[in-house]
């Protein structure tokens, strides 16, 4: 069914009670074209894609609870594609041109609101790096603007632009294209869509155990019977390794948590993203008022969803030190995800040393702007069995052959990201 | 919030410690013999349990000594921890 404003009004009629369901249900078939394991945002666009692009529709997406309730449900929604290295800038960008004609392709209203993701500027330094950065994303075709100290005043009221300022602003770099977006609309648009092209959507189906002859992949086990399939990819984030491990593969993955938090909702007072590298902060308000802020990661290994008070008290200090006024706010609710940290802070798209194997991981803070480009990319992958030029160098063997992708220059220490 | 026994100082805040990650990839011996896959199974490749995981913790703001911790990573548990060397007597 296409929405519009005429299903609207006719279904106004009926009171709003007969609106068809989004997606189906299904029961497993015992035999799929490709199995995706995950059904987050990735996994949801990948299949999606894979229908979309490559007319590949006898698709499952298996998701062990209920979709979109990973870290995509609990993350910041922060789109943007200013990055600094060649691979990732293209491939952000491409992802963020996919967001900006979404909610079209989707005809499911994903909310992506551009407007303008700010990274401050606290020292001289900071304003140097920024202008590398800002030329290096528009060699590349991408939006950058370097802002002095009045623009940034002018643009965030709220910022403490005081002499006596805990973390004094110089300036700032402003992407306008980036912004926000709404993670359980994407992941519904997602799921409506691949539905619609024949994908079955299976929840409440963990996977248990990946069947391997020598090596091919003949399927999976789950808590639904054994499922066979041609080709399986992993989509399943934080539990990357662990899904890995069941076929007998290791990847360069960590998981680390990373919590999110939410003021109660307030006036308009924030139209833009403001994020401070140097204090490790980031903050937006959504559209139902309330402030999300998040900021680094907890700092070891954690499956746990859920965070620790040392670092909610370093990242609620630190936006009260750049926003004076959010003090007086109380926070509603924490919300902790747990990242698939790569050794370089890049993602993984690959086919893995299995023949019929792929893995989609590695997308530390920033996988929810990835989630259109990550699952188009995958779909290309997985369909074509190699990678699009787009993600040609998420590679597993690039740590292998020295060719990591480290915009931090922090080497393998994943909770440094 | 953590509390992590020193095996120096005894029990202490998590805040005083820095991670230092996986404590379960023993640096080879001589690296310039190694392969190119060994030596990235070595860096990169990790086990990331969800589960107990042996990691180093350094007391950075305590007696600065590097320390082996099991910890849970499911439930944070912690549930031991020992010294990597012998303690230098006076
Ligand atoms: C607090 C926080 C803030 C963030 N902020 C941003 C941001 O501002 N901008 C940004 O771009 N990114 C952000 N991210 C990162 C982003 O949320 C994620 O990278 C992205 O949403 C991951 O999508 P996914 O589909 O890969 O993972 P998920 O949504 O986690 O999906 C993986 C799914 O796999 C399922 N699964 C796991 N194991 C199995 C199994 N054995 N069998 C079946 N299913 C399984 C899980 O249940 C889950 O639903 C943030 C993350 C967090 C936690
Ligand atoms: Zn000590």
């Amino acid at each position: 069914m296409k929405y519009s404003i005429f299903s609207l009004a006719r279904n106004a009629v009926s009171f709003h009670r007969d609106w068809p369901l989004a997606w189906r249900s299904p029961a497993p078939k015992s035999h799929y074209d490709v199995v995706i394991i995950g059904g987050g945002g990735h996994g949801l666009a990948t299949a999606y894609y894979l229908a979309k692009e490559h007319g590949i529709t006898n698709v499952a997406v298996l998701e062990k609870h209920r979709i979109g309730g990973g870290n995509t449900g609990c993350d910041t929604t922060i789109v943007r594609s200013n990055y600094y290295l060649t691979a990732n800038a293209r491939f952000y960008e491409h992802s963020l041109r996919l967001w900006e004609g979404l909610s079209q392709d989707l005809d499911f209203n994903v909310m992506f609101r551009p407007r303008g993701v700010l990274n401050l500027a606290h020292t001289h330094a900071d304003l140097e790096n920024q202008a590398r950065r800002g030329n290096a994303m528009r060699l590349n075709g991408i939006d950058a603007l370097a802002l002095n100290r009045p623009e940034v005043a002018s643009m965030v009221p709220d910022l403490d632009m005081s002499p006596t300022a805990r973390h004094p602003i110089l300036g700032g770099l402003l992407q306008p294209r980036g912004g926000t977006a709404r993670h359980d609309a994407v992941v519904w648009g997602y799921a409506r869509g691949a539905d619609s092209r024949g994908v079955d959507i299976i929840h409440d189906c963990e996977v248990t155990g990946i069947r391997r002859d020598g090596n091919r992949v003949l399927g999976v086990e789950t808590t639904q019977g054994f499922i066979g399939a041609g080709k399986v990819g992993i989509a399943a984030a934080s539990h990357s390794s662990v899904v890995a491990g069941m076929a007998g593969l290791r990847l360069p993955i960590e998981s680390h948590g990373l919590q999110a938090m939410v003021s109660e909702p307030v006036k308009p007072m924030l139209d833009a993203v403001v994020t401070s590298d140097a204090v490790f902060c980031c903050v937006s308000q959504s559209d139902k008022g309330e402030l999300v802020i998040d900021g680094n990661v907890d700092g070891y290994n954690s499956y746990a969803q859920r965070g620790n008070l040392p670092v909610l008290e370093r990242v609620v200090g630190a936006a009260v030190a750049l926003f004076p006024s959010f003090s007086r706010l109380r926070l509603l609710r924490l919300r902790g995800g747990v990242m698939d940290m790569s050794m370089d802070g890049s993602p993984i798209i690959a086919k893995t040393a299995l023949d019929n194997f792929y893995v989609n991981c590695g997308w530390c803070y920033g996988g929810f702007k990835a989630t259109p480009g990550s699952g188009w990319c995958f779909a290309h992958t997985i369909a074509q069995d190699r990678p699009h030029e787009l993600n040609a160098a998420f590679t597993l063997d690039r740590y292998t052959l020295g060719r990591a992708i480290d915009e931090r220059g922090a080497g393998p220490t994943p909770w440094l990201h | 919030m953590l509390l992590i026994q020193c095996p120096f100082c005894g029990p202490r805040d998590q805040v005083e410690f820095s991670y230092g990650g996986d404590a379960g990839v023993p640096r080879p011996a001589d690296p310039a013999a190694l392969s190119d896959d060994k030596w990235n199974a070595w860096l990169n490749e990790r086990d990331n349990p969800a589960g107990e995981h042996d990691e180093l913790w350094q007391h950075s703001m305590g007696c600065r000594r590097w320390i082996g911790v099991r910890r849970n990573t499911l439930s944070h548990e912690v549930v031991s921890s020992w010294a990597l060397q012998p303690a230098k007597t006076a």
